[in-house]
């Protein structure tokens, strides 16, 4: 919330500039330059840029948080330099001066310029991002009824910019991984009902070893975000199509850990640990362990497991048995169970589209694309 | 302090010693906790991954039990992990009453509500904000002097940031820093210390979930760390319990000592290693407890 009439401060912009081909390392590049407040870190770079610099990379455009161009790391976080206030950025700076280093996980092609084609769109145009209707074509547009589009509202409003891709931590060990901005793509068709392949988009994603269940669910791309698409709550969509919809088994265990995961609660209450390898493994029931490639898993954690028992740190009991909650509890996490499984349709309550309640006390209809009740990326404002 | 004690699934499965420290720091902190026996375990964000009202309602379910301990402040957890996966659920819980009700409609049959507005603070939490780190030092019986110290917090407590309330007045992604400084030790920042342990991958891609907890260790030994601490259980299992398995992914040797929260607390407001559990890891911590005079401090 920042006043108009703030009179223009001193900030110093600290940015790492690199040029491949001088043949020398990358290196800090400081500057200060002044303006009022909460002008943007972009708005310094460009002053920079103007007054002390001509050579300084960055690539930008609309300078309104809808382009996607001017994608960066400021102070370690990913997020836009349009959309980040100078004075929040050197609050939340180590050294009160403000540091802005081009994305991770992209070969940076000049200072804070990055090849978006190398990684980002490349893992994009792997999911086939158009729709595929090969049905007869409608004389003028498809007619379908608007509850059924008002889901990839959020994934939509992605605006291409690279920064979930950026400090993805599941690509930082392993680049090949799809990524977050891909999958979010993915359900923008997975997810349109006028689209005709979505158990061959499905099945694909599944059974890349680098795609659906690769992601290491540490959302880091939802707090990177600048538009609220929470790029993991869309892979979890595409997760529970495939699994509970599709029935799709995938080769990374994902959807037999899944499985045995909400299994192993209703039997026990509890987390059943030594279940969880011979089951994501060798299949979600008892005799799970005794298929080879859960015997296979089992042998290579021997090691682990012997150790663990002999440091007293698992005994033997709960690694045979596991630990449950009383019957009668148990009983009511079935029947709890039972309840919501049986119904025909998901019910799913997505906050983005349907917003907060503005009386504590009533609720309101539901109704899409107003407010937004989920997270703003450090440094940046929230958009509304 | 009353609290509604949620310990998690893992605290009493595979880190009994986590279990067991918290019991025993607690008493020292004026916490009197009363274990919820009868709820189950949050999913940890594997069940909203397969039927978001089926975690809704488990979770909700959790709510309504702690709702039910008089006298109880709050809800209190000892893992990142049930912090991260209930707010998600609570949040959506608390912002639409109609859903609310649906969901109470539900743990009805048991005769339970969950009313809106639970506090669910994890212990870390609940030492900077409700204790206060002013009171905690005064407590410090041994400071932890000269033990370098890297914070490990877990995904699940830092982000999303605003669902986590992070804000400027609680800078929740720092406490942890704050606590180790409180408690007299050195606060050692390493690259890993918010990043993911890759626990949620561990049976989907072993090396890659093995090669992030080797990085982090790594990370937190080339800054000259003596152990780490961390809040979740779920990230000590793929730090300690996994760290051979780790060393070889990564190519190097780590010992790297991972430390429960309370067993950090308990250690600098006297406690004994053995008694918090210490030789019960994996990788144990010689390099900070002197064994023969139980004293804190890195070896020579």
């Amino acid at each position: 919330m920042a006043e108009t009439h703030r009179p223009p401060e001193k900030f110093t912009l600290r940015m790492r500039r690199y040029d491949p081909e001088s043949g020398e390392a990358p290196y800090w590049d400081e500057h200060t330059i002044e303006l009022e407040p909460h002008r943007s870190v972009l708005e310094g770079i460009l002053q920079a840029k103007a007054k002390f610099d001509g050579s300084i990379g960055i690539r930008c455009s609309c300078r309104a948080a809808i382009c996607g161009s001017c994608g960066v790391r400021i102070n370690g976080e990913p997020g836009l330099a349009c959309h980040t206030h100078l004075d929040r950025a050197r609050a939340s700076s180590k050294d009160g001066v403000i540091e802005v280093e081009p994305m991770g996980n992209m070969p940076v092609i000049k200072d804070m310029i990055v090849d978006m084609d190398a990684v980002h769109w490349k893992k994009v145009q792997r999911v086939t991002p158009w729709l595929i209707n090969e049905g007869p074509q409608p004389e003028r547009e498809h007619i379908v009824p608007r509850e059924s589009m008002v889901d990839i509202t959020q994934t939509m409003a992605c605006i291409q910019c690279g920064a979930c891709v950026s400090d993805c931590l599941a690509m930082e060990v392993d680049p090949g991984f799809i990524g977050p901005a891909a999958l979010a793509k993915a359900y923008r068709f997975v997810g349109d009902p006028r689209d005709e392949e979505q158990r061959e988009r499905l099945v694909d994603l599944s059974e890349d070893p680098q795609g659906l269940y690769d992601c290491t669910h540490c959302f880091k791309c939802v707090d990177a975000c600048p538009k609220d698409v929470n790029p993991m709550g869309q892979i979890m969509r595409l997760r529970r199509i495939a699994g509970a919809d599709q029935h799709i088994v995938d080769q990374n265990n994902g959807h037999r850990h899944e499985e045995t995961m909400v299994t192993l609660i209703k039997d026990y209450g509890l987390l059943h640990e030594a279940e969880m390898i011979p089951r994501s493994y060798g299949g979600n029931s008892w005799f799970g362990k005794f298929h080879p490639a859960a015997g296979k898993e089992l042998l290579s954690s021997l090691p682990v497991a012997i150790r663990g028992v002999m440091k007293r740190k698992m005994s033997i009991k709960i690694a045979l048995f596991g630990h449950k909650i009383p019957k009668q509890d148990l009983n009511a996490v079935k029947k709890i169970y039972e309840k919501v499984e049986s119904k025909p349709e998901r019910y799913e309550l997505n906050l983005y589209i349907s917003g907060e309640d503005e009386d504590p006390n009533e609720h309101v209809p539901v109704s899409a694309g107003s407010g937004a009740a989920m997270p703003s990326a450090p440094g940046a404002e929230g958009t509304t | 302090m009353k609290v509604a004690y949620w310990p998690g699934c893992v605290s009493r499965g595979f880190t009994p010693e986590l279990h067991g420290s918290m019991a025993k720091v607690a008493p020292l902190l004026d916490i009197e906790l009363v274990q919820l026996d009868r709820a189950n375990c949050c999913g940890a964000g594997v069940i909203a991954e397969h039927n978001q009202e089926l975690a809704d309602t488990l979770n909700a379910r959790t709510f309504a039990l702690a709702q039910q301990v008089e006298g109880a402040e709050l809800m209190m957890n000892i893992c990142s992990t049930c912090q991260g996966a209930q707010g998600e659920c609570q949040e959506r819980l608390d912002a639409n009453a109609e859903y609310r009700a649906h969901v109470n409609s539900t743990l009805a049959d048991e005769g339970l509500t969950y009313e809106k507005g639970l506090t669910n603070k994890n212990f870390l939490w609940l030492l900077v904000e409700e204790i206060g780190l002013e009171k905690l030092t005064s407590l410090v019986k041994r400071p932890l002097t000269n033990l370098k110290v890297g914070p490990f917090y877990g995904c699940y407590i830092v982000r999303p940031r605003a669902r986590l309330g992070i804000d400027e007045e609680h800078p929740r992604d720092h406490y942890l820093e704050q606590l180790i400084e409180a408690l007299g030790g050195t606060v050692i920042e390493y690259a890993g210390m918010r990043k993911c342990c890759g626990f949620p991958i561990i049976t989907m891609n072993k090396e890659a979930s093995l090669k992030q907890a080797g990085r982090h260790l790594g990370d937190a030994l080339d800054a000259e760390a003596d152990c780490l601490v961390t809040p979740c259980p779920l990230c000590h299992l793929n730090l300690d319990m996994q760290q051979p398995l780790a060393e070889k992914v990564v190519g190097r040797e780590l010992n790297m000592p991972v430390l429960h929260l309370p067993q950090l607390v308990g250690l600098a407001l006297g406690l004994e290693p053995k008694e918090l559990g210490l030789s019960r890891h994996v990788v144990r911590p010689t390099s900070v407890i002197d064994w023969s005079t139980s004293v804190v401090g890195a070896a020579a």
